[in-house]
């Protein structure tokens, strides 16, 4: 029996970073007290009317430009259902006229997912259920939190392009750093500004798609590849046991790591989409997206390239290290540092391993320095990281300078061999098998030299050493 | 109370009367008929005494005042005020304090005008006689056993009754223009986005729109440039500047084609037909060439109105649930409480209009109704522009018949909604379009012309108005 093949589109809600809501001036602020943001419009009180708010479609058409989508003239309609979170009763959303439509993603890992579409719209405010099983149905009571109502969202639609809970993982992942990087949101999943809801479904390769379910707000990484890889599981063996998928939306329980019934399709709403009567079109100017486009910041994947440009032998370890300096924006700290001196390799492996983005970082010249200390062998590796760390409290410092008060000199040859010698002493048998071929001891001695020498000596120094002692 | 709201606003301003003065004389005209007449839901004297007693002193202060200072005005009870019940004739909004204001009403109060209360309506502006209000209908001023008109029946009996000289309504089918011709008033529907809707309750968003009942051609221009003009706040509103209506209302109809439109004349009653044919002679006298013309597609419009305007309705009214304001029928589960709330809360007349408009946006069925409604729409709005090419205005009867009596259309809802059937097409185009007062029937009851005007053009409505009013106290 051939393998089946996991069919996967996403739909992901992101909270634009926007000073104020949609269609109001109320503060999109995240976590203040509760119904403290709100106004007759975002509360939806009798009479009240939205206003566009022009910041928020700057985002959404940064977000369009950055996904390669076409960005048109487009038309807000309501979604019309009863939920007690949505004071309207109805979202302002795009229907058949989406601001963005038909681009791509290329993930670092060489595949292109396609974006169908990304439209704007409202968020809705949030509820409490007291009582309970803590969800609406069964509550003794419910209170409702309306700050977020009203939230600029934009919604990324994907193609079915996707074909693993990996590989969807890898998509949202290289989704929110184009997010974040063109300033559009903070990208932070816990706190609900990205959501994902995953459409999955299975088939035999070359066959039709599958039935497809729809699982609700995913809101970690770890959850979507979860929820996916059990749902699609789920779904192949339905199968094999003779049954039927059947279409329905269903929610992910992060402590049993299953999917469960939400509602089938049978019960699902009809939205009467039609055009909001209260907005105009949104006909944004050639000139203006052209502004924007030139105003958007470089995207994760030309940042990744750019540094790679500056490496020789690109390595899978060294794309990652790579991808981890990008993504926590310590990019072009490490670009500065290489042009500043600093090998390359070795900048891009302290940055991803020893810099903390949030915090303070070292100047680009000090980093340089303290990376060509370590690479001419004035420094050990050990060192270097110490002197990194000391450049906290003086970003500007010179490493050389604080190798110095710090005690690092490098051992002279005389030292490291009285070390070594002892290390031979005190391990006979180990020694004898070194020098009967097993290479991997020599890492055994460089690690008993390092911790005689509380980390001082120089690696490399330390290899050639061992390498010339052996007979 | 005779004087127009401009004569009043002068001799406040010339300390010949003080706004106390006129607002006391506007309550106790209230306290005196409105138990009969029922024009008004809510009456604040109190508020009101103390705004007249401001403006009083400001004048004796030497300070500018607005151009409406003292002048009372009473408000249709779909605009909010802050702190003000609004029910929109609802029992569903019974006891709601709104915490804002609607923009119409902001600026009467910038411009003087004193806010003596709230007036009745059919329920959500749904209906054409007041008789749909959940608070009982209002009454007939020239004949108490007769409807007013509606919806903003309490409007045009606020004015028509002279207890005060300008009142606000909102029209979406014609409920200013319907009422102010059964009262005998001047009843201006303005192009849509000429006046912010931002605080109007909406029933039909891209019908709606607010307008002033006054008994001068030259008080409802006045009102309509106070009240009119951009608004940040309402997105369809124009940002532009309006041509001015005080300046047309003195401009005359010299050289002007006006269109006698049969479509907006057939079916309406002989008496009617005869004041609408004397107005166009009027008109002609002063100077206008009258043109005879048919536009058919006018017939169309009360179907695709009673679609589009029910559609927008059933979205419109969603937000009525129980959750946030108004009644709440408490029951076990949400769901369960919003059936509760809304079947306790609404009238007949409101639910058969959402579900009509539920219908109609349904999946299978939107592009036959909804989709149809639209396109008649423009087929209408074309049919109109056409027509403008070779006249500047139309004129035509505001209503087929004079006020007619209470219960005599309400087992009939398509009956009552016939009468809507000339006022339509200008709300469908978003056209402007006024009625004025010209003769009365053979029992004294008013009849009213309607003069439309292209998109913008509500300035010709006014020199036109002006010339017709002029006829009728000749
Ligand atoms: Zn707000």
């Amino acid at each position: 029996m051939s393998a089946w093949e996991t069919i996967i589109g996403l739909e992901v809600h992101c909270e634009l970073k926007t000073a104020t809501k949609l269609f109001c001036g109320c503060p999109n602020m995240f976590g203040d007290e509760p119904n403290t943001n709100c106004c007759p419009v975002c509360l939806g009180l009798p009479g009240s009317l939205p206003v566009l708010n022009k910041g928020a479609v700057e985002l959404a058409i940064r977000i369009g430009l950055a996904l390669n989508c076409t960005v048109a003239p487009s038309t807000f309609h309501r979604k019309n259902y009863f939920y007690p979170d949505m004071p309207k009763d109805y979202q302002i959303s795009q229907y058949d006229q989406p601001l963005n439509a038909g681009g791509w993603i290329d993930l670092p890992e060489g595949s292109r997912v396609g974006i169908t579409r990304a439209h704007m719209e409202e968020d809705t405010g949030k509820s409490t259920h007291l009582g309970g099983t803590g969800r609406i149905h069964g509550a003794d009571s419910s209170l409702i939190d309306y700050n977020r109502s009203g939230v600029p969202l934009v919604e990324i639609v994907s193609e079915p392009d996707m074909r693993s809970g990996v590989q969807a993982r890898a998509y949202v992942a290289e989704l929110r750093a184009i997010l974040v990087a063109v300033g559009a949101t903070d990208g932070r999943m816990e706190e609900g500004s990205m959501r994902v809801d995953a459409n999955v479904s299975v088939r035999k390769p070359g066959d039709p798609f599958g039935t497809r379910c729809e699982i609700k707000n995913l809101n970690s990484l770890r959850s979507l590849q979860r929820a996916i890889e059990y749902e699609a599981a789920r779904q192949i063996d339905l199968i094999e046991a003779g049954e039927r998928v059947v279409q329905e939306t269903r929610h992910f329980d992060e402590q049993t790591g299953r999917t469960g019934t939400m509602r089938s399709k049978e019960e699902a709403t009809d939205y009467r989409y039609f055009p909001e009567p209260d907005l105009v079109p949104l006909n944004p100017s050639r000139a203006w997206i052209d502004e924007i486009r030139s105003n958007l910041a470089p995207l994760p994947k030309a940042r990744r390239e750019h540094l790679l440009a500056a490496v020789g032998e690109v390595t899978p370890a060294l794309v990652d290290l790579v991808a981890t300096v990008v993504d926590r924006d310590l990019d072009t700290l490490v670009s500065a540092a290489i042009n500043a001196g600093a090998p390359a390799q070795l900048a891009i492996a302290r940055a991803a391993n020893e810099l903390d983005a949030d915090g303070v970082l070292p100047s680009p010249a000090s980093f340089a320095g303290t990376c060509q200390l370590e690479a001419s062998g004035r420094l050990s590796a050990t060192q270097a990281k110490q002197v990194l760390a000391a450049l906290l409290d003086e970003p500007h410092g010179d490493p050389a300078a604080i190798a110095d008060r710090l005690g690092f000199v490098a051992m002279d040859d005389g030292a490291l061999d009285t070390v070594l010698d002892a290390a031979i002493a005190d391990h006979p048998s180990e020694w004898q098998r070194y020098c009967d071929g097993d290479d991997k001891l020599a890492q055994f001695f460089v690690g008993k030299v390092m911790a005689a020498t509380k980390g001082k000596a120089n690696g490399k120094a330390v290899i050639a050493a061992i390498a010339a002692r052996r007979p | 109370m005779t004087t127009s709201a401009i004569s009043l606003a002068q001799a406040i301003a010339a300390r010949t009367t003080t706004a106390a003065a006129a607002t006391d004389a506007a309550l106790s005209a209230i306290t005196e008929r409105d138990g009969e007449l029922h024009a008004f839901l809510h009456v604040d004297a109190d508020a009101a005494r103390q705004a007249a007693s401001a403006i009083d002193a400001r004048i004796a202060a030497g300070e500018t005042v607005g151009p409406l200072a003292g002048v009372p005005v009473a408000i249709k009870d779909n605009l909010v005020m802050t702190g003000v019940p609004t029910t929109c004739g609802s029992k569903i909004l019974e006891g709601w304090r709104p915490p804002y204001t609607a923009t119409v009403v902001e600026r009467l109060i910038d411009a003087g005008a004193i806010p003596i209360g709230k007036t009745n309506l059919d329920e959500f502006a749904m209906g054409s006689s007041t008789e749909n209000s959940a608070y009982g209908p209002s009454r007939n001023p020239i004949d108490p056993t007769k409807v007013p008109g509606g919806s903003s029946g309490g409007s045009a009996v606020a004015v028509a009754a002279g207890y005060v000289p300008v009142s606000l309504g909102s029209d979406t089918g014609g409920s200013i223009r319907q009422p102010a011709a059964f009262c005998g008033l001047i009843g201006y529907k303005p192009t849509y986005g000429h006046i912010s809707r931002y605080g109007l309750v909406a029933f039909s968003s891209s019908l709606d729109q607010v307008g002033p009942f006054t008994t001068t051609v030259a008080d409802s221009a006045l009102v309509s440039e106070i009240i009119g003009g951009h608004d940040h706040r309402d997105s369809t509103s124009i940002d532009a500047p309006a041509p001015s209506l005080l300046e047309a209302c003195g401009r005359g109809v010299a050289g002007l084609r006006v269109g006698l439109c049969s479509d907006l004349l057939d079916g309406a009653d002989a008496v009617i037909v005869d004041r609408v044919r004397a107005a166009a002679a009027a008109l002609e006298a002063a100077g206008a060439t009258i043109v005879d013309l048919a536009i058919p597609e006018l017939r169309l419009g009360l179907s695709a109105y009673y679609l589009l305007a029910p559609a927008e309705a059933s979205s419109n009214l969603a937000r009525y649930d129980g959750v946030r304001f108004g009644l709440r029928e408490e029951r076990d589960d949400v769901a369960a409480m919003n059936v509760a709330t809304r079947t306790a809360g609404f009238g007949p007349e409101v639910k058969r209009r959402i579900m009509l408009g539920t219908y109609a946006l349904s999946a299978g069925y939107y592009d036959a109704y909804y989709g149809q409604a639209q396109k008649t729409r423009r087929l209408i709005t074309n049919a109109l522009d056409a027509a403008y090419q070779g006249v500047d205005l139309l004129l035509g009867a505001t209503t087929p018949t004079t006020a007619f009596g209470f219960g005599d259309k309400v087992a009939d809802p398509l009956s009552m909604y016939l009468s809507d059937l000339f006022t339509i097409p200008s709300n469908l185009a978003g056209h402007p379009a006024m009625s004025v007062p010209f003769g009365t029937d053979s029992a004294g009851l008013p009849i009213g012309v309607q003069l439309l005007a292209p998109g913008r053009r509500d300035d010709l409505l006014f020199a036109a108005g002006a010339v017709l009013e002029s006829e009728v106290s000749a």
